[in-house]
């Protein structure tokens, strides 16, 4: 190679580990799973090609997978708002400038930092008929319901659950609202705004990119919730918190139906991809970008 | 604007005079003492209902298994079972999750984080015609879920033999992590070029420079990146989980799970609760430590990994 050529491209050698890293990890994975979804592979033996099977027979010959996708939709469509309106509120608490804020932050943010299984696993003993919620509940004066075991609450806990890890978008949000500038609430007060309406014509129009923004990522966040399932209901009672992804665990590394749980992996692919195409299309309605045309 | 005119009253119009004075009325609302009263109230209100569920999971890992059946039962036991500790540790493989849990972490605050920093450097400071469209290529990698390339990635560790070993969990550390790429590729833009170009007239190579200049100027996001890989890795639960079966070799969070399913035929929430502090404090340790890092990490790139 000439040294002007090597020159042009010897940059490029800084990208090569993490090359390696996406052909053997990421990209041939990806192909590899769309292929499965198309064969009756079972972990042992050749995969055999059965086109489109896996898909027709989820849609129109299995009502558990049809019962996940409703239960994954039911647990974003509350947690998703719940989640934010929750971390909005903390968020301008927050960032009120009083003493002891730091403590303050850190608590509230902690839950978010542990999340995983032993959280997951404190809240099995939260939920259970004389745990902790319930006894919160008999404070003040509500019989709390079985948790676990109803059909009818077991997914209302775990979206009690979900609202303890609120952190990151709680940051989001108390960084957004850092980031407008004093003056702005300075002309509406001048103008005689008071609290509320500083805070819907000021506050929330600033905010809609950082509002955007914590939609999309709780929204793919909800469609992959699984730890919650497997460790505090099992995916029951009888498939009431089974979502899709606890689903596709089944099917994929209990009954080693690969090929079938690789259709399910592509049907969530792409009602994610869908969804988020989808919110950056409607963004343009609704978030304010301050600084779009100067840019 | 007729408003601003005629409404406000004088000290209002006074204060929009001074712009430092106007930011104290502003905040000064807030401070009056009723305000501060509230804000106090629902802090200390709701920080307590966040922070509660942690003591919660100490008084549980220290009762017995009937006390969780009493009714009502106990708010802390009267004879606190610092048994049960001893009884977690000598019922399962737990100094093996933690050495494994170690490794793992241990690797991922350290490859990780220098591969992340080297490929970083080089979208930040090297140009070749298609590096712009390698650099989207590695953000859209982020955007793609991990459950739809976990089935051919069991079969590809089955086949070379590596299921059931911590190496599906570390050897792809050797290519570093899109979401820190990331950052660390953001932050290295906001250092000067001139810095490199008095370098480079120097004689200094293009390591040189990545080795002297922008990785000592940029401490404070190389501390985010590792920070936020020490939890991330210690957490990480879903990968291990599938990979690894002998309980020897489980990871931690592995372990705890391990714990509910593997080990009793009836739940031993009090040894759950055990198992399960074990796997936080170190977090808790290092958030402590760590938590500006951490919370600048979150803010400055609008995501956690």
């Amino acid at each position: 190679m000439r040294r002007t050529e090597w020159q042009r491209w010897s940059g490029i050698l800084f990208a090569v580990p993490w090359l390696l890293q996406f052909v053997f990890f990421i990209i041939i994975p990806f192909g590899g799973s769309f292929y499965l979804s198309l064969t009756d592979y079972r972990f042992r033996g050749a995969p055999r090609f059965i086109g489109l099977e896996n898909y027709l027979d989820l849609f129109t010959d299995d009502s558990v997978f049809i019962r996940s996708i409703v239960n994954t939709i039911y647990y974003t469509v509350v947690h998703v708002p719940g989640v934010m309106i929750i971390s909005f509120f903390i968020a301008i608490l927050l960032n009120q400038n009083v003493r002891g804020m730091a403590l303050f932050r850190t608590l509230f943010y902690l839950p978010s930092v542990t999340a995983g299984v032993a959280t997951a696993m404190l809240w099995l003993v939260i939920l259970q008929p004389n745990g902790l919620l319930n006894q919160g509940l008999g404070l003040v004066g509500i019989p709390g319901p079985r948790w676990l075991t109803s059909t009818a609450f077991a997914m209302p806990g775990l979206i009690i659950m979900s609202f303890w890890t609120v952190g990151t978008t709680m940051i989001l949000y108390l960084a957004g609202l850092q980031g407008i500038p004093q003056h702005l609430y300075e002309a509406a007060a001048i103008d005689g705004a008071g609290h509320v309406r500083r805070m819907w014509h000021v506050t929330v129009p600033m905010m809609t990119p950082t509002i955007f923004l914590t939609l999309v990522l709780n929204i793919i966040g909800s469609f992959q919730v699984f730890i919650a399932a497997l460790i505090v209901t099992s995916g029951g009672p009888a498939n009431s918190t089974l979502f899709v992804l606890l689903y596709l665990y089944r099917k994929a590394f209990l009954t080693f139906q690969m090929g079938y749980a690789s259709a399910i992996a592509w049907i969530l692919f792409v009602i994610i991809l869908i969804f988020t195409l989808m919110q950056f299309v409607i963004a343009r309605r609704w978030v304010y970008y301050e600084y779009e045309e100067a840019e | 604007m007729s408003r601003a005119l005629t409404g406000p009253t004088k000290t209002a119009r006074a204060a929009a005079v001074e712009s430092s004075a106007t930011i104290r009325t502003v905040r000064a609302r807030l401070l009056r003492p009723a305000g501060r009263a509230v804000v106090y109230l629902l802090l200390i209100g709701g920080s307590a209902a966040y922070g509660f569920p942690f003591a919660w999971m100490i008084r549980s890992s220290l009762m017995s298994i009937d006390q969780f059946y009493d009714d009502p039962p106990p708010l802390f036991p009267t004879e606190p079972r610092w048994e049960n500790y001893a009884e977690v540790w000598n019922t399962g493989p737990v100094l093996a999750w933690i050495i494994n849990s170690s490794i793992v972490t241990f690797l991922g605050v350290v490859v990780l984080t220098f591969v992340s920093a080297l490929v970083a450097f080089g979208f930040a400071r090297t140009y070749y015609p298609l590096r712009d469209v390698l650099f989207i290529l590695v953000i859209s990698t982020m955007m793609l879920p991990g459950h739809v390339t976990i089935i051919p990635k069991v079969i590809i560790f089955r086949d070379v033999g590596w299921l059931d070993t911590l190496l599906p969990l570390t050897v792809p550390m050797i290519g570093g992590s899109a979401f820190f790429i990331f950052i660390l590729r953001q932050f290295f833009r906001t250092i000067p070029r001139e810095l490199d170009d008095a370098a480079e007239i120097d004689g200094a190579s293009r390591l040189r420079v990545m080795f002297t200049i922008i990785f000592p100027l940029s401490k404070p996001a190389l501390a985010t990146v590792a920070v936020f890989s020490f939890i991330t890795n210690w957490n990480d639960f879903f990968e291990p989980f599938i990979y690894l079966n002998t309980p020897e070799r489980m990871t931690l969070a592995v372990g705890v799970r391990f714990f509910q399913a593997g080990l009793y035929d009836q739940p031993q929430l009090h040894l759950q609760m055990g198992i399960s502090i074990i796997a936080v404090t170190p977090i808790l340790v290092a958030f402590f430590f760590a938590q500006k890092q951490f919370i600048r990490g979150i803010a400055l790139t609008g995501m956690k990994g």
